[in-house]
C-alpha cells in the first residue's frame, strides 16, 4: 500500500501524517507512507485544500485531519 | 521509501467494537448540546457580578481604585470573551461542514466577475479554510477556471472576515464596530479583488501554474451526517479556542494594564488622526503576524487612550490580512508585480476603510 500525505507543512499536516502512521502500525498493513509537501505535486493530485491523503493513487480525504477510525477503514480494517 | 511497518506484524483488532446506533447518539447529542447551551447563558449574564465578587470581595480591592479596576475588567472580559469565543466558534464550525473548498470553486468557477467578486469574498466567510492552503487553494481556483481577481477576493476575504475577529470586536468593543469591520473588510476584498482583475495580470502568475491541467473529478464529495456536523463544531472548538485562549487572556492582562495604568490621551499624538497615522499604521501593521484574538484586546485598550478608531482599524486590518508569511508564500505561485499589486491594492483600501472613519467619527 503507498500511503501519501498531502500538505505544506504546517501543524493539521504533520498531525494527519501522524494519524496514518499510528494506523498503519495498529491495522497492521505494510505500506510506504510519504509526506507530499511541494505544491506542484500537491496540485498535480487536483487537490486543493490541505491536508489531503491519497492511498495507492486514490484521494481519500482533502482540507481535514482524518480520525483514526476513518483511516483504519481506509487501510481496510 | 522505506516501509514503516514490519510485514508480520501481528493483528491486534480482529473484532472492532460494533458503532453505536446513529439515532440515539444524535439524540443525546441535541439533549446535552441544548442542556449546554442553557448552563452557557446561566453563566453568562453572572458574569459581572462573578467578576465583582472576585475582585472586591475575594482579592479585597477597592472599586475605583487603579488596581481594583484592571482586574475587574480582567475577570469580567477573560471569560466574557471565551465563551462567547466557545459559542461562536461551535456554530461556525456546524455551518462550515455544508461548505468546501471543493463546492465553493465550482459555485465560483465561470461566474462573471462583478458578481463572482460578492460571491467570492461572502463564500470567504463561511469556507473552511487553513491560511497554509492558500497556495494549493489558489492553484485550484485559478486553474479550474475561477477568474484572478474573484480568487483574491476569496483570499482577502478569508483571513479577514473571521469569526474570531467577530466576537472579539463584538465582546469588547460592541456590535457597531464588530459590524464596520464586518462591512468594511467585504468591501476591501470585493473591490481589492475586482481591481485585480481589471488590471489584467494573468501573465504575473507563476508560468508552472498556468500550464497546469487538472482533472479534479475525482475528490469525493463526502455526504455528511447532522452527528458529524455536531463534531465538526466540536472539532472547531478544540482546534481554535484550543490554540487562541492564551492570545484572548495575554490580550486582555495587557489591554487591562493598559486600561489601569496608561495615561488618558497618550495615543491621541500617535494614533489619531493625524494625516500619517493611518498610513503609519499600515506599514507597521503588515509585518506584526498576531491572530485576532491578540490584537483587539490591545486595540480596545489603545482606543480607551485616545486613538481614532478608522486609525486602529486600519491597523487591526493590516495584522490580520496582510501578513508577512502568508505573502511569501504566495510568491511560489505569483511573480513579483503581482505580489506587489496585492499589498499595494489591499493596503490602499486599508487605508480609505481607515480615513473614512476618522472622517466620520
Amino acid at each position: 500500500m503507498e500511503i501519501k500525505v498531502l500538505g505544506p507543512g504546517c501543524a493539521k499536516c504533520g498531525e494527519a501524517e501522524k494519524i496514518m502512521r499510528a494506523a498503519v502500525e495498529e491495522a497492521g498493513v505494510v505500506a510506504t507512507i510519504e509526506k507530499v509537501s511541494d505544491f506542484q505535486q500537491i496540485a498535480k493530485f487536483g487537490v486543493f485544500s490541505t491536508p489531503a491523503v491519497v492511498i495507492d493513487g486514490q484521494i481519500k480525504c482533502v482540507g481535514k485531519v482524518p480520525g483514526k477510525s476513518e483511516a483504519l477503514a481506509w487501510l481496510g480494517r | 521509501m522505506q516501509p514503516d511497518n514490519p510485514a508480520n506484524m501481528p493483528n491486534p483488532v480482529a473484532n472492532p467494537q460494533p458503532a453505536p446506533p446513529l439515532a440515539a447518539s444524535i439524540k443525546f447529542k441535541v439533549l446535552t448540546g441544548l442542556a449546554g447551551l442553557g448552563l452557557w447563558f446561566a453563566l453568562y449574564w453572572q458574569l459581572q457580578s462573578l467578576a465583582g465578587y472576585l475582585a472586591f470581595s475575594l482579592l479585597g480591592l477597592t472599586p475605583g481604585s487603579r488596581l481594583g479596576e484592571a482586574m475587574l475588567f480582567f475577570f469580567y472580559d477573560t471569560p466574557k470573551v471565551l465563551m462567547l469565543l466557545t459559542l461562536i466558534v461551535y456554530g461556525v464550525g456546524v455551518l462550515r461542514s455544508f461548505f468546501t473548498p471543493e463546492r465553493t470553486r465550482k459555485i465560483l468557477a465561470g461566474k462573471r466577475e462583478s458578481v463572482g467578486n460578492v460571491l467570492a469574498a461572502l463564500l470567504g466567510i463561511v469556507t473552511p479554510f487553513c491560511s497554509c492552503s492558500a497556495v494549493p487553494l489558489f492553484i485550484g481556483f485559478v486553474t479550474a477556471g475561477v477568474p484572478l481577481g474573484v480568487t483574491f477576493s476569496f483570499l482577502i476575504s478569508a483571513p479577514m472576515v473571521n469569526e474570531v475577529a467577530l466576537v472579539l470586536l463584538y465582546g469588547l468593543l460592541g456590535w457597531k464596530v464588530a459590524a464596520l469591520y464586518l462591512g468594511t473588510g467585504l468591501v476591501i476584498a470585493i473591490l481589492a479583488g475586482w481591481t485585480i482583475g481589471r488590471l489584467g495580470m494573468e501573465e504575473h502568475i507563476e508560468d508552472w501554474v498556468r500550464e497546469m491541467h487538472i482533472n479534479a473529478s475525482d475528490i469525493p464529495d463526502q455526504r455528511l451526517t447532522w452527528a458529524e456536523r455536531f463534531d465538526h463544531g466540536k472539532t472547531a472548538v478544540r482546534d481554535i479556542v484550543g490554540k487562541v485562549w492564551i492570545y484572548v487572556v495575554l490580550g486582555i492582562a495587557v489591554g487591562a494594564g493598559i486600561h489601569g495604568y496608561v495615561p488618558e490621551g497618550i495615543m491621541a499624538s500617535i494614533m489619531g488622526k493625524q494625516w500619517w497615522a493611518v498610513p503609519a499604521a499600515v506599514l507597521v501593521g503588515i509585518p506584526m503576524y498576531s491572530n485576532a484574538a491578540g490584537i483587539v484586546p490591545v486595540v480596545q485598550a489603545l482606543l480607551g487612550k485616545g486613538a481614532a478608531l478608522g486609525t486602529v482599524l486600519a491597523f487591526m486590518m493590516a495584522v490580520i490580512a496582510l501578513s508577512l508569511p502568508e505573502t511569501i508564500i504566495l510568491r511560489k505561485v505569483l511573480k513579483p508585480r503581482l505580489i506587489a499589486v496585492f499589498l499595494g491594492v489591499v493596503g490602499v483600501g486599508i487605508m480609505l476603510v481607515g480615513y473614512l472613519f476618522n472622517i466620520i467619527i
